[in-house]
């Protein structure tokens, strides 16, 4: 084989990938190539999805607190999760993010980083963030200072006795600020701050993380009408940059949310017990009875 | 990776502005200009602490030293040595207030690491003693007395100022680093650690008073003769003690006050009240409270390795529960949450208790129980709380 002839077949080589991969993003499915390299402790989204909750069962004195739940979550998507009181809604979220150990099944974030592994600080810096369903934020300091410490940075100590923060972050603090409408407050101690605020501060906390997933645990508990209104248009502008997943018993915020078109899953004693539109979940006589009782 | 279509986010629930219409502008645009991180001290502060430094390193020791004693003005050598001592107290109180009121971290055992600092400092005065001792030998009294023939192996470094002075630093500080590594890391809390402090300090009391572990057995060390080949009871060497002891509180507390001004004080608060969180946006809680925790223990252990020289003697004693307990008293009714509250703490209380039990020696104690009632029951931010309106964070 002759160089030229070596040369001439690498041309053509790249340029059937180029037009592989062009095919590929006009068709808006995810770029994988088999030469892709999967670096441990990194997630790995080319299949699409940020989540995979398979199996997982978790007893608490032999109560089962979730019994074989299996869920995936997209890339980009927002899932709603409802269900009735006990149905394991917030045990679910624990074991995602770190706090409860599952006694079987397996959690990976992204296909590859097996969550069981991690710590809750790790799991947090691997890019998922979580919003309690109590606001919770630090109340002694400033709605800057609150934003400040979560902007995603060096976590270290060494790095926390020196650092101030850039004009690059200082921008991003500006812009979380205008998104969860609180510039005008930036410098009120967030122990101040109405129910509703102090709910919008911590989603803003979430987003200095600038995590993949972002759980969120009825995030408009005791909200004003006007303010659930607001807090669905924040999600929904969340939507496709980060995925998120929102717990919620607010029918009508759910429906906000869902816009007539999203999925829903309904969670009952530990299981998936539907899963599907919300109108046709609602429609199920499953979900029905167990909502509604017998 | 991430090539998800862009779903119509346009369908707004409000009609006003959403995604692409909002106006991304910069930080400074917003009218927050600069950033809203606490200066380390004022104006006024840095006078405070210039003034402060006066008193400690000029102003006393010429009123004790130039004044002659028969002037009204003159500080008797009495004053030179309770000032000293209630400010390496100082020292302690503002240990257990950088932990207790910035981490909500109790302790109830830094007496143990007050008084392993003394010792580290105790074992080098004792062997200054040389053959001065009653059994006029190289080895000190108390190993005499249990026919010892040579030095144990911990006492190596002892004829070596510098190296006590280090030992001062790192054996309180490798102690606090390991105890606090295993209870932070069990996510020991509260009252829980307050009480496991306690024991540490109760565990370490019982094994200083053993003679075999050969730290002087339940009289400690005493006697001491000089420091540096320096007599040790001389008005000069009292006042220079009382001064390096202001010097150093004052250093520390503008380190103090550096710590709870940066990210990592901030940090702290957080952790306070709200560790869940903390946790949650990918902070280890453990490493932040093992660095505040170790160096709040080294501030101790400096403040003992300083007291020893000036009251003269060092025994299982400062290593029980009551005197750690003090030490928290001190913080709480000066008011925590605050640097400065646990500093008037200290000087309130042990003034008070200087002259209490001069004046009426059997009811100090009743004082002392009456003075932390009312401070628990009106007024809990603590003396500074009752000048400040609003607690500072």
């Amino acid at each position: 084989m002759t160089p030229d002839l070596m040369a001439e077949g690498a041309r053509r080589r790249e340029a059937m990938a180029a037009r592989a991969a062009e095919a590929l993003a006009s068709a808006g499915a995810p770029q994988a190539s088999y030469g892709r390299v999967v670096r441990a402790g990194t997630p790995d989204f080319a299949h699409g999805v940020v989540l995979y909750v398979e199996d997982v069962t978790v007893s608490f004195d032999g109560f089962k607190a979730l019994n074989g739940l299996s869920l995936a979550v997209d890339v980009g998507e927002l899932r709603c999760i409802i269900g009735p009181n006990g149905a394991g809604k917030t045990t679910m979220m624990d074991c995602i993010t770190g706090k409860t150990r599952p006694d079987a099944g397996r959690i990976t974030f992204g296909t590859n980083v097996d969550l069981r592994r991690l710590s809750e600080p790790e799991i947090a810096n691997a890019g998922i963030g979580r919003k309690f369903q109590k606001p919770t934020v630090y109340e002694p300091l400033t709605v800057f200072d609150n934003l400040e410490l979560a902007l995603a940075a060096d976590r270290r100590v060494r790095a926390s006795l020196f650092s101030r923060p850039s004009g690059e972050q200082l921008d991003r603090i500006g812009d979380v600020l205008q998104r969860i409408h609180l510039v005008a407050d930036a410098r009120r101690v967030a122990g101040t701050l109405s129910h509703g605020q102090k709910q919008w501060l911590e989603i803003g906390m979430l987003l200095m993380q600038e995590p993949k997933l972002l759980l969120l645990d009825e995030p408009v508990a005791g909200m004003t009408d006007e303010e659930t209104e607001r807090t669905a248009e924040l999600c929904l502008s969340l939507e496709g940059r980060h995925s998120l997943v929102v717990v919620e018993h607010d029918m009508k915020f759910v429906e906000l949310l869902t816009q007539g078109r999203k999925k829903v899953t309904v969670l009952h004693e530990g299981r998936v017990l539907a899963e599907g539109l919300l109108s046709e979940v609602q429609a199920d006589p499953k979900v029905v009875e167990v909502y509604l009782g017998r | 990776m991430s090539a998800v279509a862009p779903t119509s986010t346009t369908t707004a629930v409000r009609p006003e502005p959403v995604e692409g219409q909002r106006v991304h502008r910069g930080f400074d645009e917003l009218g927050l200009n600069g950033t809203p991180t606490a200066r380390l001290l004022g104006a006024r502060q840095w006078a405070g602490v210039l003034v402060a430094v006066v008193i400690v390193a000029v102003l006393l020791p010429l009123l004790n030293l130039a004044v002659p004693p028969g002037s009204a003005l003159h500080l008797p050598d009495f004053y030179v040595g309770l000032v000293g001592k209630i400010l390496c107290y100082a020292i302690c109180a503002l240990a257990i207030g950088l932990i207790w009121g910035y981490a909500g971290i109790l302790s109830l055992g830094h007496g143990l690491f007050f008084a392993l600092g003394g010792y580290a400092m105790g074992m080098y005065l004792m062997r200054q003693i040389g053959r001065d001792g009653q059994y006029q030998s190289d080895l000190p009294d108390f190993m005499v007395f249990l026919d010892w023939k040579d030095l144990p192996w911990h006492w190596a470094l002892s004829d070596s100022l510098a190296a006590q002075a280090l030992l001062v630093v790192l054996v309180p500080g490798l102690l606090a680093f390991v105890f606090g590594w295993f209870a932070f890391r069990s996510r020991i809390k509260g009252v829980y650690f307050s009480i496991i402090t306690q024991a540490l300090t109760f565990a370490a009391m019982l094994l200083f008073f053993r003679n075999e572990t050969g730290f002087g057995g339940n009289n400690g060390f005493t006697d001491f003769k000089r420091i540096a080949g320096i007599p040790i009871a001389t008005p000069g060497m009292r006042v220079l003690l009382m001064a390096l002891s202001g010097l150093t509180l004052i250093g520390m507390y503008v380190m103090a006050r550096a710590i709870v001004a940066s990210k990592f004080g901030r940090v702290l608060l957080a952790i306070r009240d709200a560790e869940s969180r903390v946790m949650f946006s990918g902070y280890d809680p453990v490493h932040y409270k093992l660095a505040i925790w170790t160096l709040s223990a080294v501030m101790c252990a400096v403040a003992g390795a300083l007291y020893v020289p000036q009251v003269g003697i060092i025994n299982p004693g400062e290593m029980s529960p009551a005197a750690s307990i003090e030490m928290a008293i001190w913080a709480a009714v000066g008011g925590r949450g605050t640097l400065i509250g646990p500093i008037v703490g200290a000087f309130f209380v042990n003034g008070a208790k200087s002259w209490f039990t001069a004046a009426f020696p059997e009811f100090w104690l009743y004082f002392l129980g009456a003075l932390f009632i009312a401070v628990t029951l009106f007024l809990p931010n603590g003396l500074v709380g009752l000048l400040r309106r609003r607690p500072p964070r």
